[in-house]
């Protein structure tokens, strides 16, 4: 057998075309970028409650604001960001606590996390319009 | 040969002289923020779209006000140092140092802004 039949037997490492994505990978990415996003979105709720603190007149601003579908659009992409960061904080408790490790457990943790994060925010909303 | 003393050793507060700190104290705002946040949303679906005055009586009851700067105080530690964790994975050099700094201003005017306007609101200015 020559030196290159061998080479040509050996296992490749992964790469961008044959990688099988892990879904905890997704979630990793996802509670960077939520996070980063409950980072900037703060000055929403800092902006919402000055206006309230200025009076009547510039509460109805922020109020229309936040009314319009732009505005409820925005509003709704945050309270999901914050509800699926919130969720996957428990999710890295479980893990301090050294549980959660396995490879079912972990693909269960990540698809319990998206799927409750978007069960939750719709939640929210509906009752929040319900109530209005 | 080990150079480091043996109170050094014990202490484990490495060359940063805060050890584990920015793990733990994101763990504990984190756990903090999981109470307060779900207590806002809550509050949240409740006030939002309601008159001002009402909506001025709810944020100046001591309670609501009090849960609301207790998560302004601990959102805004949280996000100093998870936004720094992603400063440091992307930022070298000088621009890291700056990067990291901006971000602690950013975390504490934010997070001021936020309890200042609650205690106005409170205070009934």
């Amino acid at each position: 057998m020559s030196n290159s039949d061998a080479k040509a037997g050996r296992p490749l490492s992964p790469h961008l075309q044959i990688y099988r994505w892990p879904i905890t990978m997704t979630m990793s990415i996802l509670h960077r970028v939520t996070g980063m996003a409950l980072y900037f979105g703060t000055l929403l709720l800092a902006w919402w409650l000055i206006a309230a603190a200025a009076g009547p007149a510039y509460f109805d601003v922020a109020n229309a604001v936040f009314g319009s579908w732009i505005g409820r659009l925005v509003l709704f992409g945050y309270s999901w960001a914050l509800i699926h960061h919130l969720l996957g904080g428990l999710r890295h408790f479980v893990w301090d606590f050294g549980a959660g490790f396995s490879k079912s457990a972990r693909d269960n943790l990540a698809y319990a996390n998206i799927i409750a994060s978007a069960i939750l925010t719709v939640l929210v909303w509906v009752v929040g319009l319900l109530l209005h | 040969m080990s150079m480091r003393t043996p109170l050094s050793r014990v202490r484990g507060l490495g060359s940063a002289k805060e050890g584990t700190g920015h793990f733990w104290h994101q763990r504990v705002t984190g756990a903090a923020l999981a109470i307060l946040v779900t207590l806002f949303l809550i509050l949240l679906i409740a006030i939002a779209g309601r008159p001002y005055p009402e909506v001025m009586a709810v944020l100046s009851n001591p309670f609501v006000a009090l849960l609301m700067v207790l998560m302004v105080a601990a959102g805004a530690w949280h996000m100093k140092l998870g936004m720094q964790v992603v400063i440091e994975d992307y930022f070298h050099g000088g621009l890291l140092i700056a990067a990291v700094i901006a971000n602690t201003f950013f975390s504490i005017a934010v997070g001021l802004a936020t309890a200042l306007a609650l205690l106005k609101i409170s205070f009934g200015g």
